[in-house]
């Protein structure tokens, strides 16, 4: 397998308490390799500890402990050699009217992260970067403002605005939650032809399942700080093993499986459950499927293992009767 | 007669650069116990339907037209008869409604805010009674009524604003972009209960969206909206799986079914940016971003045509997949049209 060009390797991100507030464990031991030219899908819903994850990776938190490796290398926390390295990682944020000054042009909102980085050649490189995104001729669009633009333009100059610095992965955090419909499938066609092109390896975050089947190589659930399933699209979709995947699939509209709608909340980070951390809400438990395979007791009782870092290769997912029935079949 | 009926609609509103016309006659029943989706881009009117229902309208739009809830004209009404009608006859679930709610302000409170208002001899007894009631039928516990907003998730926050919506036994609600923002699985909760809500209680509703896959797998009819007007309407599955307009279609597909190989690592968009409302291309508003598009739809004028069982769809291509079928033309469109394109 190729050198992954960005991984986490046990990340932990513990957010310490203070006065009456309790610990969160935001990210609870997560390993995650992104290949150069290859876009992951990380879904989970809000809280699980996806976009603290993404942070990690950008440098933007501190992991608790574990490592996160660009390219082979530990990234350093020297404000240095940080710059360096958001010059190689950049991040796309999920409002563009929000990540947008409106009282900058689009030139100098594309042009901001050459003058950090001090590069020659600003007005070539921004003319190159907003035409990349599809904003053609670049000159037309130098001098307008955020609010002359639409939805869809805006997102393509925050995203214009990442690529103008050349790096090789993007982190993305649900770049097409706030656009309309007909806006997204051309963002998404963007970020699909941008890792085409460039080789640009992406890192998306989102909780649009329907994201990850359009533009993903690989998709990871994450539910409450671990990683829970991890494998290509066509793999979790046709077969999804986790009993949390599988409630994720079963929700979405058009879904040929009978709906498996959770009951409760999100969990809480301050409170992760002993035993596997999906057991309180978990349908298999609760309809005596786990304790018919013999495995009730271990999902309450026995934590489980972090998932490794795989490239390709089968499905990895972290669930004591997954195990179970594999075990069996084997 | 139809618990909601909007017969040619339309809303301008007046700004310093002239009258922007966001929604362009529109006509749309909703009977009881049924459930209407509308679609559409921002910009396509959508909201401005809703809050027009209910003349919430800022004093610079101009509407024109007739809104019947239970055949009375909400345009014509007085404040007072229009102010029964609000909550108790219909009401809104706003957009961004979990951010609509007051912060220091226990929510049991707020949920009983309208209903002492429209039945003012209600005791504090009577009214705790309903607002527990109300938040039973919107799952949430009891023990909730005396939270403040901050102490609830998005999903939790959601649903007092639909006990609240539901506090004076309406007979319509409007649902604003219900689940936007919020997770897919609250997404799901969200919607089974306003299913369950509609089923139970017979009441007809409005659901607005720019997810067709939502509003397919939730509404018996879908219509969906270009730029002030509706392009499509019919059966909601339909709609969504073998869509008569090319902009349903192409809002269908902006939704991938999973699964399906056609739309693994191909996602599709829609090229081009909704048209600014205060300058419609002529003839066919969609004609510039139309991948089908004839010559004569810049042209000529877009009405809703039959489109099979049930359905109509304002596109030249249903006209003419109708021609081939029974073998002679629409004459009275033809005509209509013909004459029109000459003098555009």
């Amino acid at each position: 397998m190729t050198e992954p060009i960005l991984s986490a390797d046990d990340v932990r991100v513990v957010f310490p308490g203070r006065g009456r507030r309790a610990t969160a464990t935001a990210v609870d031991g997560v390993n995650l390799d992104i290949a150069p030219g290859e876009i992951v899908a990380l879904v989970g819903e809000s809280g699980c500890g996806k976009t603290t994850l993404a942070r990690t990776l950008l440098g933007l938190e501190r992991a608790t402990s574990g490592q996160v490796r660009f390219a082979g290398q530990t990234i350093s926390r020297r404000t240095s050699a940080l710059r360096g390295y958001r010059r190689q990682v950049q991040l796309v944020l999920q409002d563009p009217t929000g990540s947008l000054n409106p009282r900058h042009t689009v030139y100098e909102a594309v042009a901001e992260g050459v003058r950090i980085h001090r590069l020659s050649g600003e007005r070539k490189r921004v003319a190159d970067a907003l035409a990349r995104c599809g904003l053609r001729p670049p000159e037309r669009f130098f001098e307008r403002y955020p609010h002359e633009l639409s939805g869809g333009q805006r997102q393509r100059v925050v995203i214009a605005g990442a690529l103008v610095l050349e790096p090789k992965v993007l982190v993305a955090d649900e770049p097409v939650a706030s656009l309309d419909a007909s806006v997204r499938g051309e963002i998404l066609s963007l970020l699909l032809r941008l890792r085409n092109e460039l080789g640009l390896a992406a890192l998306v975050v989102t909780h649009d399942l329907g994201l990850a089947w359009n533009i993903a190589d690989r998709l990871a659930v994450m539910y409450l700080g671990r990683i829970v399933e991890v494998g290509t699209p066509e793999q979790v979709f046709a077969d999804p093993r986790h009993p949390y995947t599988k409630a994720l699939m079963s929700v979405l509209p058009e879904s040929p499986i009978e709906p498996i709608v959770l009951t409760g909340e999100p969990p809480d980070a301050t409170r992760i459950p002993a035993g596997c951390r999906f057991h309180p809400r978990c349908p298999e438990l609760a309809s005596g499927a786990a304790a018919g395979a013999g495995v009730a007791e271990r999902c309450v009782g026995e934590r489980l293992p972090v998932l490794p870092a795989a490239g390709t290769g089968p499905t990895l997912v972290s669930c004591h009767l997954a195990a179970a029935k594999l075990a069996k079949s084997r | 007669m139809a618990l909601l009926e909007l017969r040619d609609l339309t809303v301008t509103y007046r700004t310093e650069g002239g009258p922007v016309p966001a929604v362009r006659g529109v006509n749309l029943t909703v009977d009881t116990g049924q459930t209407l989706g509308l679609a559409g881009e921002s910009g396509c009117g959508k909201s401005t339907i809703a809050a027009s229902i209910l003349r919430l309208l800022p004093t610079s739009a101009k509407v024109t037209g007739e809104i019947l809830i239970d055949g009375d004209d909400v345009l014509k009404m007085s404040w007072g008869k229009l102010r029964a009608v609000r909550w108790a006859g219909a009401s809104i679930i706003f957009q961004g409604a979990m951010h609509s709610l007051n912060p220091v302000q226990k929510i049991s409170k707020q949920i009983a805010e309208p209903i002492l208002l429209h039945s003012p001899d209600t005791t504090p007894t009577q009214a705790s009674k309903r607002v527990a009631e109300l938040l039973g039928q919107v799952g949430l516990p009891v023990s909730r009524a005396d939270s403040y907003p901050h102490e609830l998730s998005g999903g939790q926050k959601q649903r007092v604003m639909i006990a609240m919506a539901l506090a004076c036994r309406p007979n319509l609600i409007i649902a604003d972009e219900p689940t936007t923002a919020l997770d897919v699985m609250i997404q799901a909760q969200v919607l089974d209960l306003i299913s369950a809500l509609v089923r139970d209680h017979g009441i007809g509703l409005i659901m607005i969206s720019h997810d067709l896959s939502v509003l397919a797998d939730t509404c018996d009819r879908l219509a969906v909206m270009y730029a002030g007007k509706i392009v499509e309407e019919g059966p909601a599955h339909q709609v969504f799986t073998d869509a008569r307009h090319p902009y349903a279609e192409a809002l269908a597909w902006a939704f991938p079914v999973i699964g399906d190989p056609r739309t693994r690592l191909s996602p599709r968009g829609l090229p081009g940016d909704p048209p600014d409302p205060a300058d419609v291309p002529s003839g066919c508003s969609f004609h510039n971003r139309c991948a089908v598009a004839e010559d004569q739809c810049s042209t000529r004028d877009m009405e809703l045509w039959p489109a099979g069982e049930r359905r109509l769809a304002a596109c030249v291509r249903v006209l003419e997949a109708a021609e081939g079928e029974s073998g002679r033309p629409f004459v009275a469109n033809e005509e209509k049209a013909t004459g029109e394109g000459v003098l555009g």
